[in-house]
Parts: structure tokens; C-alpha cells; sequence
């Protein structure tokens, strides 16, 4: 198996860095460029940017800032929101991005995960999940969309997915620690890879995450501090898990 | 120092320009003559291969090799220039290199993540098929990692995201084709 994996995610909303986070209100806090580039070189693994206020204005924006990103760093990035077609993706991936995170818009039309999947191959397929009881939300969590986490994660292995982003609603934010019920459940299901979000706190939530997914999510642990990242690092080195050396 | 890397409609062509970029490389758009001819590889290889094919890279590739000029194959570019794969339900590849892409039956699938190549450096991977060829020279946890066979070198995993030692790993690449 591969190392496991630290990926800070930085949340965008008009080419800029935006705090609040996806349930609620924004605060623009950098540059994803810059943000970018320091916490690859503090060790992550890879990094998400999420377009948080996805709009079809916005999306040659979203554009200039993936050109941007892997123009300054070389280590692998997913960019999610408003994805919504194989265009969408393929003008992602072309600019430099690695994989495309799909929610919304697969649940909305499922097909749409076996589409990226043909088009772009599996490894840069990632269906994210918003859940809340065990129940996935659609809409940054303001929608219910009637599918249970662990039978969506299964259909969209299944349509294609590379890895399920699972997002626990109920924990995100409260940093007490990711849900490791429903990371297990969905883990346990599914044969990809899958990457825990949502309620670290501090370096023990998150070495209890890498026990049953295979990466985890950074958000609000990190505050846009890319030293936070090296600190948490050394650790979770120091707590036995096994990061890679940059 | 010129690197020409194969466009084929699909792929991180861009990733991999920037990567060689930063070394100081030039790009060129000339596959056939410039010094160093890149197949990068995302996606399937159905359609990665009927667009290689349609572009002609398929012979230049092959002229190349057999005139000893270097080619390098990343991810899927390595597994497309082995004789067969098994993805897509059975596909003929460029036959640069003796072997066959093989599903990975182990572990999580897709591969996803670094991992250590001969036990050092940690590189990027991100792949459901892997090489089973005798031209093997580096291997990740008893996957092929690289395979060298003649002026073709192939990778598994992705030097132009894999960080500082991705660009080392190119670098070495680079330095010795200026010597050669």
C-alpha cells in the first residue's frame, strides 16, 4: 500500500482563498498560488482546491488558478466544484490539475461518474460525499439527496470513482475528531481509496483517520498555516505513522 | 537539450512541459527529431493508443527506438509501449518493450499515493494496471516501478509530480542524455 497521505484543502472562491468553509459564510484569506506552493513545501502529500462558490463566470477563473498552481508546484492536486461535464474535467486535467472531484453534479446524474471515468480513467475520478447520519447531502449539505453513504460509495466504485472524499457533516469543523464509524463503514465497502474529512482536531484524529482510510483531509486543523502542516507532521511521525520524507 | 512530449488528446502533457521546464529544458514540437521524445500517459489506453496511432506517433516512436534515441514512457505511456494490455478489454500496444499490462490485483485499486521505489526515494503512483516485463529495473512494493529496454526508459509513477525527488529523477535523466 502506499504511504498514507496529508492533503490540505484550501477552499476558493473567485481565484481567492476563502475561510468560512463550505457550511458556511466566507472570509477571503490568501492566494491559492502562494498557499499553495508553501504547504507543498511544508510535506503535503497532495492538495484539493475546492471552488466553493462555483459559478459558469467563475470557471475561467478556476482555470487561471489550476494553470497557475501547477505552474509552482509539483506534487499531485484535485480541484472540485461545478464539475459538471467531460469538457469540464478534460479543460481541468489539461491545464495541470491531476483528478476532478465530483458531488453534487454525480448525484444529480450518476452517468456522469462513468463518463470522467472512460474519459479521464479512474485514478482521476474522485466522487466527494457530504454525509449527515449516515445520509448524503447534496448542495454543500443543504440538500438531501435520499442515498445512504456506504450504498453511493459503492454505485460510484462501481460508475468508475478512483476514491470517495467523505466528508462527515456532523464532525466537520467541531475537531473532535473525524466520524471513524462512517470512515470505516464506507472503507470497508469499497475497494478504492478513501480519503477522511472533516473534525480533526489535533495529530491523534488524524493517525486514528490513516488507521481506516488512506488519507486524510486538512482544513480548518491547519488555519492556512503551512508551518501547522510541518508540525503536525512531526506528530504524527512521533505517534508511529508512517509519512513520506520530502 | 530539447524534449518533445507526445500529444495525443488526451493526458497531463502540461505537467510534464513544466516539469522538464523547470529543469532548463527547451520544449520542441518535433517528436521525431528532438532530443528527448516524452510519451505521458492519463487516461485509457483504447483511446491513448488510437490517438498515438492517428497522430503517426506510433512510428516515430518506434523509429526512434530502433535508431537508439531515447524515448520515456511515464504511467500509462510505460504500460502503452509494452506488446499487449490487458485494459479495455485486451488492447495491442507500440511493442517498444517486451511484456504485457497487467490489472493490479493487490491492495486498493486504483494505486493512489507515494511509495518508495527500490526501498528509497518515495515516488507519486497513480495507477490500476502495472508492467509484467523482463526489461523491469526498479520496482514499488513488488510492482514494476521502471523498465529500461534499449533507448527506452518507462516509469510507473509520475517524476513531474512527484516533488523534489520527481525532479531528481528527471535531472539524472536529463544529464545523462546531454552526455550521451
Amino acid at each position: 500500500m502506499p504511504l498514507p497521505r496529508l492533503i490540505p484543502c484550501l477552499d476558493v472562491a473567485a481565484g481567492r482563498v476563502v475561510k468560512g468553509v463550505r457550511f458556511r459564510g466566507l472570509r477571503e484569506v490568501g492566494d491559492p498560488v502562494e498557499l499553495g506552493a508553501a504547504y507543498s513545501e511544508a510535506g503535503a502529500d497532495e492538495l484539493v482546491f475546492l471552488d466553493v462558490a462555483a459559478t459558469v463566470e467563475q470557471r475561467r477563473t478556476l482555470v487561471d488558478v489550476v494553470r497557475a498552481v501547477a505552474e509552482r508546484v509539483a506534487i499531485p492536486f484535485t480541484v472540485g466544484g461545478g464539475v459538471r461535464s467531460g469538457d469540464d474535467a478534460e479543460t481541468l486535467l489539461a491545464a495541470g490539475a491531476d483528478k476532478v472531484a465530483v458531488n453534487s453534479a454525480a448525484l444529480a446524474r450518476p452517468e456522469l461518474v462513468t463518463e470522467l471515468a472512460e474519459r479521464l480513467g479512474s485514478q482521476a475520478v474522485v466522487v466527494a460525499m457530504d454525509v449527515s447520519n449516515g445520509s448524503v447531502r447534496s448542495h454543500a449539505g443543504t440538500a438531501e439527496s435520499g442515498r445512504g453513504a456506504v450504498e453511493w460509495a459503492r454505485e460510484a466504485q462501481e460508475r468508475g470513482a478512483g476514491e470517495i472524499l467523505l466528508t462527515s457533516i456532523d464532525a466537520d469543523g467541531t475537531r473532535n475528531g473525524y466520524d471513524l464509524e462512517l470512515t470505516g463503514a464506507v472503507a470497508a465497502a469499497v475497494g478504492v481509496p478513501v480519503i477522511a474529512s472533516g473534525g480533526a482536531g489535533c495529530a491523534r484524529h488524524v493517525a486514528d483517520a490513516l488507521e481506516v482510510a488512506q488519507a486524510a483531509l486538512l482544513a480548518s486543523i491547519l488555519h492556512e498555516r503551512p508551518a501547522r502542516l510541518a508540525s503536525l507532521r512531526a506528530e504524527l511521525r512521533e505517534l508511529g505513522v508512517a509519512l513520506r520524507w520530502s | 537539450m530539447n524534449v518533445a512530449i507526445c500529444a495525443y488528446g488526451a493526458g497531463n502533457v502540461r505537467s510534464v512541459e513544466l516539469a522538464f521546464r523547470r529543469l532548463g529544458a527547451e520544449i520542441a514540437d518535433d517528436v521525431e527529431r528532438a532530443d528527448l521524445a516524452v510519451l505521458p500517459g492519463v487516461g485509457s489506453a483504447r483511446a491513448a493508443l488510437a490517438g498515438l496511432r492517428a497522430r503517426g506517433h506510433d512510428k516515430v516512436l518506434r523509429a526512434r527506438v530502433e535508431a537508439g534515441r531515447p524515448v520515456l514512457g511515464i504511467c500509462l505511456g510505460l504500460q502503452l509501449a509494452l506488446e499487449w494490455t490487458e485494459e479495455d478489454g485486451g488492447v495491442e500496444g507500440l511493442a517498444l518493450v517486451p511484456g504485457r499490462a497487467e490489472r493490479l490485483r493487490a491492495g486498493r485499486v486504483p494505486r493512489i499515493g507515494w511509495a518508495e521505489v527500490d526501498g528509497r526515494d518515495a515516488f507519486w503512483f497513480a495507477h490500476s494496471y502495472a508492467a509484467s516485463t523482463p526489461a523491469a529495473t526498479r520496482w514499488s512494493e513488488g510492482i514494476v516501478a521502471e523498465a529500461r529496454h534499449g533507448s527506452f526508459v518507462g516509469v510507473q509513477f509520475h517524476p513531474e509530480k512527484s516533488g523534489p525527488a520527481g525532479a531528481r529523477f528527471l535531472a539524472e535523466e536529463v544529464r545523462c542524455l546531454s552526455r550521451a
